[in-house]
């Protein structure tokens, strides 16, 4: 009756909200999802916080302080959906701090120079931006709603990458040349933001099944190489692949193969980068303990107080 | 000395997939019974699919007199928006 209930709703393509019965597979798999989803936004805040003293103008610092400040909101939304389907925040944190959840392995490449803040907008930004719309749809009310306000919110994020990665390509021979630098870093990791190939991803039917993923890894994939190529070539910057083609035929860009080594490693977690990732959130986390302590107390006052 | 229901707020779902949204109050002894009067004030044409009562003394507010030092604040971060980055045409739509 449940389970006939809710395979409905599915096939009807409606939303399944927190109230409704859901089979534990649904439930547990859109909270490691949510998770990550939620783990990846605040670890994210990592590679571009460390470039806010650096940026070169008060204004480049105010617009990543303000995107910075947005990845810290869109984990918020995130951690809330995901509680929405009964695992609080705190063990959420503890499964991120003790590594037995992941999080986005495109956090765990430096950014050595400042174009790589421009490369992130205009790539990582615009990768996430590629997965994300299709989510506003998600069969999961909350999560679908979180969506949406997050892709409200990351059109600026990518514009200023963008913008900065136009600035440089505009500028001295040497800024021009850190740029194309930037996007040889940042061009092979972003298309491998998308997961393994659809033919070595095992999760991908049953997900598209339930609605908590609608296109193919290879399909957002193809959508993004679309869609960046001509934005790299008003740049006049050129993608660090020799098979990158428009193939007229197919109507798409043919390119090439991914180094799929590197994918694997990277999500192993190996590498220093992740150790340091996990270290400055656990600190935050923890040197922020005292503050939590400090609200509970004045709350706990007042309360006396009140009650008195 | 007639008895007088505590005030509840009203929530409702218009359908699946969207937020619960304010809709008015009810006075009723309990939530239970808050839930049948929404239910009654503010769906009889299937306005909704789900309903949330809450005790209206519950819900902290925030002062009107406070909505500058709330507000204000973001109204000189134009760079919030992505409409503050001039772009060349062929990729505006960005
Ligand atoms: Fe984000
Ligand atoms: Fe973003």
């Amino acid at each position: 009756m449940n389970q006939a209930h809710f395979d409905a709703l599915i096939e009807a393509d409606e939303r399944i909200e927190p109230d409704d019965w859901m089979p534990d597979d649904y439930r547990n798999a859109l909270v490691r999802q949510i998770a990550q989803h939620a783990h990846s936004e605040i670890i994210g805040m990592q590679p571009e916080g460390e470039w806010i003293t650096r940026a070169p103008s008060l204004r480049r610092k105010a617009i990543l302080t303000a995107k910075v400040q947005d990845e810290a909101g869109h984990g918020l939304y995130l951690y809330g959906a995901a509680e929405s389907l009964g695992t609080p925040r705190s063990e959420l944190l503890d499964r991120l701090h003790t590594k037995t959840q992941k999080y986005s392995s495109i956090f765990n490449y430096p950014t050595p120079e400042w174009a790589d803040i421009g490369a992130i907008g205009w790539l990582v930004d615009g990768a996430a931006i590629m997965n994300q719309v299709p989510l506003c749809r998600c069969s999961y009310g909350p999560y679908g709603r979180a969506m949406v306000r997050i892709c409200k919110e990351e059109s600026f994020h990518q514009r200023q990458g963008y913008q900065i990665m136009l600035s440089l390509s505009q500028g001295t021979p040497e800024q021009q040349a850190m740029a194309q630098r930037a996007l040889d870093r940042w061009w092979w990791p972003s298309i491998m933001m998308f997961g393994p190939p659809d033919s070595d991803s095992p999760n991908t039917g049953r997900s598209m099944a339930w609605g908590i993923k609608r296109f193919t890894n290879d399909e957002l994939r193809q959508n993004f190489v679309d869609a960046t190529v001509p934005q790299a070539e008003l740049l006049g910057l050129t993608p660090p692949d020799n098979a990158l083609v428009w193939n007229a035929e197919r109507g798409h860009y043919d390119f090439g193969e991914p180094d799929w080594d590197e994918f694997a490693r990277m999500v192993r977690g190996e590498g220093e980068i992740p150790d340091v990732r996990i270290g400055v959130r656990r600190a935050a986390h923890d040197e922020g303990d005292w503050v939590r302590k400090a609200a509970a107390a004045y709350a706990g006052k007042r309360d006396a107080r009140s009650a008195a | 000395m007639s008895t007088v229901f505590p005030q509840w707020e009203v929530f409702v779902r218009a359908r699946r997939g969207l937020d619960h949204q304010h809709a008015g109050s009810v006075h009723a002894p309990d939530g239970e019974t808050a839930l049948r009067a929404a239910r009654d004030l503010f769906t009889r044409r299937q306005e909704g699919v789900s309903l949330w009562v809450v005790p209206s003394n519950e819900i902290v507010a925030s002062d009107p007199a406070d909505v500058g030092a709330l507000f204000e604040p973001a109204a000189d971060k134009a760079y919030r928006f992505p409409t503050s980055y001039e772009l060349p045409p062929e990729v505006d739509h960005m």
